[in-house]
């Protein structure tokens, strides 16, 4: 009985309290993924980083090749799915600290997840193409 | 009287010590900071580099649709990866990337609730200025041989 004295101070209900601030137990699914994404792309990126800097100015053959090889793929499909869902996340947040108007942080943040799924698809397939 | 414009300030309104309302500074309140600390100027530049990083997503984008397209889109793209601003886009986005790859590798052992003492958060920082460079000279020699 101690304890729920102690937890209501507040002469607002705990509904009225919630209301409005975001559901409870997905509060951190944004976060957590944002790290789970970073975890994730940290050996995916440090791989594409240096097989990059090797394909720079390749002949359109070698591209293709570097591309159609199944372990390349592999990872370059993981990277894309984990560096767009980190990438929207990211712009997310930044958008939510800048952006005051309701209606401009809604509108930005569902173009940017909009542009992201985009890109990451025209990517994906642009892959899967050249690999199959 | 404060006046309110934003919802989420409703949770920011403070009182002074003489009992007058204020309002508390919202994330991410650059101005309470001295920017040329490191340890500030490396979290900005997180997140600088992070927004940087979503330009690099979009040039890697335009080459691999053009991969996919043809030789023809492939060989544009292959001309402004050559050109002048292709290649210092390209430097800027190493050092980005880099930056952010090991800034990143320092917030998650902050997540973990590491590294924590002033100390510590000036060593890692150092860690992270100089794993850039180095990772950053590791890519150009790779480019250049």
């Amino acid at each position: 009985m101690a304890e729920d004295s102690a937890s209501i101070r507040s002469l607002r209900s705990p509904l009225g309290r919630v209301r409005g601030m975001g559901s409870a137990k997905g509060g951190t699914h944004h976060w957590w993924m944002q790290r789970v994404t970073s975890i994730a792309l940290l050996p995916l990126s440090i791989w594409l980083i240096f097989s990059l800097s090797r394909l720079i100015g390749a002949e359109y053959a070698v591209a293709l090749q570097w591309l159609g090889n199944t372990f390349n793929a592999v990872l370059l499909l993981a990277f894309l799915a984990a560096a767009f869902h980190h990438t929207a996340a990211g712009l997310q947040v930044v958008i939510e600290d800048y952006i005051r108007s309701d209606l401009q942080r809604f509108a930005l943040i569902c173009a940017v997840n909009g542009l992201a799924i985009l890109l990451w698809l025209a990517t994906t397939l642009s892959v899967l193409r050249i690999t199959l | 009287m404060v006046r309110i414009k934003d919802a989420r300030e409703a949770a920011m309104l403070g009182r002074r010590s003489d009992g007058t309302l204020t309002r508390r500074p919202l994330s991410p309140h650059l101005q309470v900071y001295d920017m040329l600390q490191m340890t500030s100027l490396l979290s900005i530049l997180h997140r600088i580099s992070g927004v940087v990083w979503c330009g690099g997503l979009v040039l890697l984008s335009w080459w691999l649709i053009a991969a996919g397209s043809g030789q023809g889109a492939f060989a544009a793209a292959q001309w402004f990866f050559g050109s002048f601003m292709g290649w210092v886009a390209l430097f800027g986005l190493t050092i980005a990337a880099w930056y952010h790859t090991c800034a990143g590798i320092r917030h998650l052992f902050w997540d973990a609730g590491r590294g924590f003492a002033m100390e510590d958060a000036y060593r890692s920082g150092r860690m992270v200025v100089i794993g850039t460079a180095a990772l950053s000279v590791i890519t150009f020699l790779l480019i250049l041989i």
